[in-house]
């Protein structure tokens, strides 16, 4: 499955621009899924199993990125961020257009400043000498590039944050031979921006019920505060987060199946940030919903950090949930 | 092929001119819709007026495969509301939708459904001290002057005076935002596509959120929208040290084609789709600098199953301010390039 994330994170696919890593999981799931689909604004849908309880799983296949402002007469190139872009993580960075293009950033005034600047005061580096030369034009778009890191049993990337919640879909969807309900893998776009694709994706497929699979943050690095979840404890089950209260009956089936069939899980409770989920949870009537997450070092940083095990772990539980028939009293049916 | 290519000459020039000219602060957008319906009565196969007050209007092609395309301008424009009644015709008000307040002081306003003539007013420079002046006036601060005689009620809406005119290359009114996109769309109406079913909706309530658009789409459900609107120019060079990098858009440089904004990620293929069309039709256009802003195509693009957005807009500088200003070349390029672009739309350009 190492493998499997190293070829997903590897791919540049900011938000709206998810062409690339939608044709190479639909490679990925063609032979495993009952039906495939792409909606209107990009989402992947795979169909497995059908006429059970109608499940939604959400996975985004989007990054977060740089998207070109201008491009001055000297070819150096401004930007503006797509998604949450932290100015922290980007000096001397490099990124990678969608058009092949590469550069690094640098920042106005050079390094010998205390202060962080905004993303108004940096540029990037493409080696260009000016604007006519510069193979970047104004609404071009990048994306961090770092080389895939293989630690044992922590594993490196940019874009794990989703690319891993991508890849345990899809390991679930593989592994997952029949199903006695009707499963809807999703592979959204545009989470980063919003939680966009969910939103209309999850009023497309009208599911009885829906968890996302997405990275969440991480308590067990130095002077990190008030967040219980750890790196290598499981995959979390979420509770809340800044934008979603799960459902409690929701919470409760996941936490019993993971007890039952003895799957490590650790309970989340995340004061900020938000997944796919919110916005499934709110389209039509309402829907109830949940979160499995791999827990994540510095998340929307070009080196995010996961744990092996919590992957595989996520992915037993995700199987876990999906196999058997989903009979709870909010079903639907 | 299409029967005829909208332009703009001297009749819109006068259609624009009275649009300008009418009165529609978001949530009272009735005289404007009033000028909108007569426009297009003749020129569509069906015409309604929704719940919110949108004009949802549909104009059938003939071809196969037809695409619906949705053309969405918004009909309102910022303003005020009064809120309270200080007696001898002063009132308090506050602002709809974005307007600095600080191009508040000393402007004509028009409130009410008979344009009753007002003022904001500020203290004359008699009478206040240096360090007063260097403080911009605060909304709460000003009045509505109307005088003691104007009947207006608490709950009216107002904005500034209609002050249009044409002077030279240039465009010079209140409310160009959006007033040149609804006579833009006015004009699409009398052409007939016979490969697109074209779904125009004069929308409501976009200055105070994208609200009209939201229903007007999940009235539609379109194939694509197309949103057209008005952007700021920031392109005055005095501002800036250096090159101004934070310019929006230019004046002079055409329409202004949108790749992302804070409320929407303009759809790739149809930004791609649109500059080659205007490339290849040596159309002038320039892409608005991404960030910031929103315009409709955020209301409609997450409606019910999702529908692919771009958004186009003529720049005009100083935008909601008593004046704004707009080079009629770029407007006139606007119908140019939009035709150009929905006379050759066809079903694979959305196949993925």
């Amino acid at each position: 499955m190492k493998e499997l994330i190293h070829k997903l994170t590897d791919i540049f696919s900011p938000s709206g621009y998810e062409d690339a890593i939608r044709g190479v999981i639909r490679a990925e799931i063609k032979e495993f899924a009952d039906e495939i689909r792409v909606d209107a604004l990009g989402n992947l849908i795979a169909r497995k199993g059908k006429g059970g309880t109608r499940v939604m799983v959400a996975a985004h296949m989007d990054e977060i990125g740089l998207m070109t402002t201008h491009v001055d007469d000297k070819g150096f190139v401004r930007f503006t961020g797509i998604g949450g872009v932290y100015p922290r993580n980007l000096p001397g960075g490099r990124v990678r257009f969608v058009n092949g293009t590469r550069g690094v950033i640098g920042l106005d005034g050079g390094v010998f400043s205390n202060d962080l600047p905004p993303l108004e005061k940096m540029f990037i580096d493409v080696g260009a000498s000016s604007k006519d030369d510069c193979p970047v034009k104004t609404g071009d778009v990048a994306a961090f590039e770092r080389p895939f890191l293989d630690l044992g049993n922590r594993v490196v990337a940019k874009s794990m944050d989703d690319r891993i919640g991508c890849a345990v879909a899809i390991e679930s969807l593989r592994t997952l031979k029949s199903t006695s309900n009707e499963v809807y893998f999703v592979f959204t776009a545009q989470e980063e921006v919003g939680t966009r694709g969910a939103q209309t994706s999850a009023y497309g497929i009208d599911p009885d019920l829906g968890f996302s699979i997405d990275v969440t943050g991480w308590g067990d690095t130095p002077g990190q505060r008030d967040f219980d979840v750890a790196l290598g404890k499981g995959p979390a089950i979420k509770i809340r987060d800044g934008g979603m209260l799960s459902d409690p009956r929701i919470v409760d089936w996941m936490i019993s199946m993971a007890e039952k069939k003895k799957i490590p899980y650790q309970r989340e409770v995340l004061l900020g940030g938000t997944t796919d989920a919110r916005a499934m949870q709110l389209v039509r009537g309402g829907i109830p919903v949940g979160c499995v997450s791999v827990p994540c070092r510095y998340v929307h940083s070009p080196s995010e950090m996961i744990d092996y095990n919590d992957v595989q772990n996520a992915v037993k539980l995700t199987t876990t949930l999906l196999r058997a028939p989903i009979e709870l009293p909010f079903a639907g049916k | 092929m299409p029967n005829k290519t909208p332009t703009i000459s001297a009749p819109q020039f006068k259609l624009l001119e009275k649009l300008c000219r009418a009165v529609g602060v978001s949530g009272g957008e009735g005289e404007v819709r009033k000028i909108v319906l007569d426009e297009i009565k003749s020129s569509v196969d069906e015409v309604k007026v929704d719940a919110l007050g949108n004009v949802l209007a549909t104009k059938k092609g003939r071809g196969a495969k037809r695409l619906r395309v949705m053309l969405d301008a918004h009909m309102d424009e910022v303003g005020f509301m009064l809120v309270a009644d200080d007696g001898e015709g002063l009132y308090r008000f506050k602002i709809i939708g974005g307007i600095d307040p600080r191009n508040l002081a000393g402007k004509q306003v028009v409130v009410g459904k008979e344009h009753f003539p007002g003022v904001i007013g500020a203290k004359p420079i008699h009478h206040t001290t240096p360090e007063e002046r260097k403080k911009p006036l605060a909304e709460d601060a000003l009045r509505i002057d109307l005088g003691p005689e104007s009947k207006i009620k608490v709950g009216e809406r107002g904005t500034f005076a209609p002050n249009f005119q044409r002077v030279g290359p240039s465009l010079m009114s209140k409310a160009l935002d959006n007033r040149l996109g609804i006579a833009t769309l006015i004009e699409f109406l009398k052409v007939s596509y016979p490969n697109v079913d074209l779904c125009a909706a004069f929308t409501v309530q976009e200055e105070i959120g994208l609200r009209g658009a939201k229903v007007a789409a999940q009235y539609f459900r379109p194939d694509l929208a197309i949103v057209i609107d008005a952007t700021p120019a920031n392109d005055l060079p005095m501002q800036f040290e250096g090159e101004n990098i934070f310019y929006n858009t230019k004046l002079g440089l055409g329409p202004a084609l949108y790749v992302s904004n804070s409320s929407a990620i303009d759809d790739p293929r149809l930004v791609c789709f649109i500059q080659d069309i205007a490339q290849k039709a040596k159309i002038p256009y320039q892409i608005r600098q991404p960030g910031g802003g929103g315009t409709n195509a955020g209301g409609i693009q997450r409606t019910v199953v999702g529908v692919p957005v771009v958004s186009i807009s003529v720049p005009h500088r100083y935008t909601h301010s008593p004046i704004s200003v707009a080079r009629i070349d770029d407007w006139k390029n606007m119908p140019a390039l939009l035709h150009a672009a929905i006379s050759q739309i066809t079903p694979a350009l959305l196949k993925r």
